[in-house]
């Protein structure tokens, strides 16, 4: 019996959730004294792995897996717990993760607790606690079948080191030609930025910047934090920005650890998607504005000349720690 | 075609959260209820098909009889029928096991249900639906057409989005961009007069197996007050941000 986890890569390389579910499979294994044994699906290089306290790696490699399938992807995991008769199997919150474990619970019969932000509060029985009602509220959920899933918030537990080496095995599911149901034609991704998903730092903007043509200062903030850019919903609803930078209660979720909020008011539905982040900046003209209530720091201050002296202050800091 | 929207019932996106029974239920009281919006854009779309594709819609939900408003307003909107499955939906798993066997029994060739329940969070009912059923799956949809039983859908992946071919019996998670903020209905007076006289069947649960169980609630921890920082001493938010916050 082991924990089993599945650890995503992209291209190749392991996302930093990999390494995030992973670290946290290692505490759940200490909890059950168990060991654990991570999936990796077309991997380059798996060692890494045993950093974040991975002992044991299942090795698929296979081009039926180069692009993503939830039911492939799902049977490959259950093929892999039912060899390492695994009860309990971590998953990350990414867009691929939460395709493929609802599936997966069906196949494992297995209660499945995702937006988990905590290591486990008690093994036996297995509670964890996750957010509800779209971060106003967090519930613990006890998950009373055989095999448990659970679905990791991004940013919440963290990564921790642990020093330990991952031994590698190949594993080669058997993946029956029903799966591949759906087939991907084509994928339009903007590769060389960062993603809401993945990013420890978000620079998002409201309709308080007046049109889609003042975005540039966005971007180049965002630049030079190595941040992602997000908006409001009225933003990408008015069409200055693309749909998938739409954040909040009706949008993706953001759990960054920084998240700077640019002439957004902070209606409760913006902040109920954002407030899982860890640091919230706001910068607003209106010192009423809802979200100086919901923000760690705040200026009071026009963007159109808060932001550019920011961007100046944070290149003169780079360059002073670099 | 035959289309199964499914339908959650949920807290407005403005309601403050609250809880009763030392914690371990959400507190009704004086919370509006409304189509889970990710819903409202898939029985949106389901419009469309039938008006396009000559489909029928149905709408389905699991829950007690206080759901039953939500439903005539999806029938007002315009969805044929209404089924409501009579038992409390506290579990995700619990929820798609009594979906799948409507589905079954309507025959359904297309199920449209959302993202995610913005009251539990789950997104977990689609999918579990799908692999239920048999049914091809497509999460987080942001483009459905439907040609015979030939499906082209488009899913938001993080940082982008991916077009795939898939066919019926299919199920989607949809979410905004499945169709437009601005093409969502507002029920009006002829259609709540229709409604009225549209059939809601109530049937009862077929499994009370539960895999996970809600336990107790728990609000965030206030926040302390905020820290302003002067719009002429931006240096001063670098440094609270790299020496405080210990975030850059
Ligand atoms: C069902 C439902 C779901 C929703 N879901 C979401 C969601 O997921 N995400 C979301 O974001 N919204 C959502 N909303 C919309 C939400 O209620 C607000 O309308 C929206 O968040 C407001 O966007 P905003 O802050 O960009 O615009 P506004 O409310 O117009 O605010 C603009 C802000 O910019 C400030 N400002 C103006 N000029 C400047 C300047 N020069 N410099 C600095 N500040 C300036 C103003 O003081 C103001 O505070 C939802 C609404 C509904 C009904
Ligand atoms: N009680 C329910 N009755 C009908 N449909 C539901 C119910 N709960 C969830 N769904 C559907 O499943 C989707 C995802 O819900 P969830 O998995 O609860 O986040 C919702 O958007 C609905 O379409």
């Amino acid at each position: 019996m082991s924990v089993l986890v599945y650890t995503e890569s992209d291209q190749g390389k392991f996302k930093k959730a990999a390494f995030e579910v992973a670290s946290y499979a290692k505490e759940v294994a200490n909890q059950l004294g168990t060991s654990v044994t991570a999936v990796a699906i077309n991997a380059d290089d798996t060692n890494e792995l045993g950093k974040y306290g991975v002992d044991k790696v299942l090795n698929v490699s296979t081009d039926t897996l180069k692009d993503f399938n939830a039911k492939a992807y799902a049977s490959t995991l259950r093929q892999a717990a039912a060899s390492e008769d695994a009860k309990v199997v971590i998953v990350s919150s990414s867009a691929d993760s939460k395709s493929l474990a609802p599936i997966l619970a069906v196949n494992l019969n297995a209660g499945y607790a995702p937006n988990v932000v905590a290591a486990p509060e008690s093994t036996s029985p297995f509670t964890v606690k996750r957010t509800a009602f779209t971060n106003k509220a967090f519930n613990m959920t006890e998950i009373s079948s055989d095999v448990k899933i659970v679905g990791v918030s991004n940013n919440s537990f963290g990564l921790v080191e642990n020093s330990g080496a991952a031994a590698s095995e190949a594993f080669a599911p058997n993946l029956d030609d029903s799966l591949f149901g759906v087939k991907i034609d084509s994928v339009d991704k903007v590769t060389g930025k960062v993603t809401i998903a993945d990013a420890d730092v978000v620079v998002s903007a409201g309709r308080g910047l007046k049109g889609p043509e003042n975005w540039g200062m966005v971007e180049e903030l965002a630049d030079v934090l190595g941040a992602a850019t997000a908006c409001s919903k009225p933003v990408s609803d008015l069409g200055w920005r693309p749909h998938g930078e739409h954040v909040g209660q009706t949008g993706k979720p953001v759990a960054s650890n920084l998240y700077i909020a640019i002439g957004i008011s902070g209606a409760i539905q913006h902040l109920a998607g954002i407030n899982a982040s860890k640091v919230k900046v706001v910068i607003n003209t209106d010192p009423e504005a809802p979200f100086f209530k919901a923000a760690d720091y705040g200026v009071v201050g026009d963007a159109f000349e808060v932001v550019p002296q920011l961007i100046e202050k944070l290149k003169e800091f780079k360059a002073n720690n670099a | 075609m035959k289309i199964l929207v499914c339908i959650s019932h949920v807290p407005d996106t403005t309601s403050k959260i609250n809880f009763t029974d030392g914690d371990t239920k959400f507190d009704t009281n004086g919370v509006q209820f409304v189509i889970n919006p990710n819903d409202e854009f898939g029985l949106t779309r389901a419009m469309w098909f039938k008006e396009k594709q000559s489909a029928s819609v149905d709408v389905v939900n699991v829950g007690g009889a206080e759901t039953e408003p939500t439903l005539r307003k999806a029938l007002a909107i315009g969805a044929d029928k209404a089924i409501r499955v009579n038992a409390e939906a506290t579990d995700g798993f619990f929820v798609a096991k009594q979906l799948a066997a409507v589905v079954k029994d309507g025959g359904y060739d297309l199920v449209i249900a959302g993202r995610e329940s913005i009251d539990y969070n789950g997104g977990m009912v689609p999918g579990m639906l799908a692999e239920l059923t048999g049914a091809n799956f497509v999460n987080t949809c942001i483009g459905l057409e439907i040609d015979g039983t030939a499906a082209k859908a488009v899913r938001e992946i993080d940082g982008g989005k991916e077009t795939s071919s898939t066919s019926l019996p299919l199920v989607i998670a949809g979410q905004k961009g499945l169709v437009e903020e601005s093409d969502l209905r507002i029920p009006n007076m002829r259609g709540i007069m229709m409604a009225r006289k549209k059939p809601l069947t109530v049937i009862d649960a077929v499994d009370t197996s539960k895999e996970t169980t809600a336990m107790k609630f728990e609000k965030p921890a206030p926040k302390g007050a905020v820290k302003l920082v002067d719009a002429g001493n931006i240096v001063e938010l670098v440094n609270l941000l790299h020496n405080e916050a210990k975030v850059i």
